[in-house]
């Protein structure tokens, strides 16, 4: 054991909390960035699809829904998604700058410090959904109330998930130049190769293999687990898969931060 | 326990093919102020980050205040006191709000921080400034913030790897008189990396390595006898005057 005691774990924990608190309060173009993205798809993009876009009634909606009902939960998702990539953007920038070897050098170990930046960085994505909800709201998208409180824990878990695979993608880009790829071949094909947009038995009547690789893909997961906790159901095998790939992505990135098995034993990386 | 703030032992490491080091052995006494004096490329930065763990070396031993880096990681981690050579400071945030946040890093809790931060900041000059945003402090300024940072948890062992790099000639005299004077006064043992033989004063500690091996090591007026520290290390690199 190192000595600290159980207040020293939670002081360290909060104060990492607070400062991604105040890095976010001190950028309010994060802020709306984050929400304008979601926004657009929900004014524009839907309102253009919901008159082509027909849908039939799919769990866990009970009757026929508006194209703008279903796509709210692929677009809290989203928010998410992206908070994860911005995470692991900004580890690879503080990477470059020096600030996160000040982060690795505490005295708590490694696997507490990255997890703690994780959850800060969740609890900053679950205000945007929030934000994003309450707009939503106004656009006449109405869950049931106690979904607003049901949604809480799938937001928690989902957004882990995807800030765990941006904390592990992070350990392996060397340079901020190289995050561009990371839009082009991990963001854009998860997002759109997934059931945030269209259900799955749509893509099923277009191709056989794109079903198969949406159904396989963990953001799909993700977007079902905020869909069913919203209308204050549970989708087992969306929590199952999402709990999975939070172990898998979480295990990788301390397996990738750890000092004597990661990438900076072999190859001496910045920290 | 050791009598030493900082013990290397054998200490080696490659990335790949490429060998960064080789076993480097030197000790720092306690209160003492020691210059690890290379060109670049020598190994100091390798040196450095195997100390505070951001990566483990392959063979040798590193100790902290007595405690084993390998085995007792948290207790080491706690001794040591880091300025880097890149700038770690959050530039969008204001000196106490940096402060703070490394002061929970060691799980000191607000109300011990804001004191001791207020007493660090005293006395490394930036009293009226703890409010300011550091991206408006010079370059001097955000150095002895990052010294106030370092200390904040009253660590044995305080590394400074290349800390005048990019400073004006004033700010780099400040920030070494103070280092010396912490050191003076009993609060912590310095290991300063540097490349500027002006930096190094004959009382002090010294450490050359050179092409990630110590070539030498004893106090500065030793090593330099007659020759002058320039030449003797001249001399000991075999690099060209």
């Amino acid at each position: 054991m190192n000595g600290f005691s159980v207040r020293a774990w939670l002081i360290a924990f909060c104060g990492i909390t607070r400062r991604e608190a105040l890095r976010f309060i001190n950028q309010r173009g994060r802020f709306l960035a984050a929400l304008v993205r979601p926004l657009v798809w929900l004014f524009i993009f839907a309102a253009g699809f919901r008159a082509v876009l027909g849908l039939s009634i799919t769990a866990p909606y009970e009757t026929y829904v508006l194209y703008e009902v279903y796509v709210t939960p692929g677009l809290c998702a989203m928010i998410q998604l992206f908070n994860g990539m911005q995470s692991s953007l900004s580890m690879v920038y503080d990477r470059e700058t020096g600030a996160m070897r000040t982060l690795l050098v505490s005295p708590f170990p490694r696997w507490f410090l990255l997890g703690s930046k994780l959850v800060a960085g969740v609890v900053v994505s679950i205000i945007q959904v929030y934000a994003f909800l309450a707009i939503a709201w106004l656009w006449d998208i109405r869950p049931p109330l106690l979904g607003y409180v049901a949604v809480l824990p799938a937001l928690m878990l989902a957004g882990l998930m995807l800030g765990a695979m941006g904390l592990f993608l992070s350990s392996a880009i060397r340079q901020l130049e190289n995050f561009a790829g990371v839009m082009n071949f991990v963001i854009f094909p998860m997002f759109f190769a997934s059931s945030a947009l269209y259900p799955l038995w749509r893509m099923r009547e277009s191709s056989t293999l794109l079903h198969d690789i949406c159904a396989f893909n963990p953001f799909t997961h993700a977007v079902e687990l905020i869909r069913f906790a919203l209308y204050c159901q549970v989708n087992w095998l969306s929590l199952a898969v999402v709990l999975g790939c939070l172990v898998l992505f979480f295990g990788l990135a301390i397996f990738m931060y750890d000092p004597g098995k990661g990438r900076w034993r072999k190859q001496g990386g910045t920290a | 326990m050791s009598d030493n703030a900082l013990d290397i032992d054998r200490v080696s490491h490659s990335f790949g093919p490429v060998q960064a080091l080789k076993e480097v052995s030197f000790t720092i006494p306690k209160s003492s102020f020691a210059a690890l004096l290379g060109v670049n490329g020598a190994g100091k930065t390798t040196l450095f980050s195997l100390i505070t763990r951001l990566y483990d070396n392959n063979s040798g031993r590193i100790r902290v205040a007595g405690h084993d880096l390998r085995r007792q990681p948290s207790r080491a981690l706690a001794r040591l006191g880091v300025v880097f050579q890149s700038r770690a400071l959050d530039a969008d945030l204001t000196v106490m709000q940096n402060l703070a946040y490394h002061a929970s890093l060691h799980g000191i809790a607000r109300s011990d921080a804001r004191s001791r931060i207020v007493e660090l900041a005293g006395q490394v000059g930036l009293g009226e400034r703890l409010g300011h945003r550091v991206s408006s402090l010079s370059g001097g300024q955000q150095r002895r913030a990052e010294i106030a940072r370092a200390l904040i948890h009253r660590p044995d062992v305080l590394l400074l790897d290349e800390a005048t790099v990019g400073l004006d000639v004033k700010s780099r005299a400040e920030v070494l008189s103070l280092t010396r004077r912490l050191v003076r006064q009993g609060q912590v043992s310095v290991l300063w990396a540097t490349h500027i033989l002006d930096e190094i004063q004959p009382d002090d500690g010294l450490v050359i390595l050179h092409e990630g091996q110590v070539l030498r090591q004893g106090p500065a007026a030793e090593i330099a006898g007659s020759r002058g520290l320039t030449q003797a290390f001249l001399d000991l690199t075999g690099i060209a005057a």
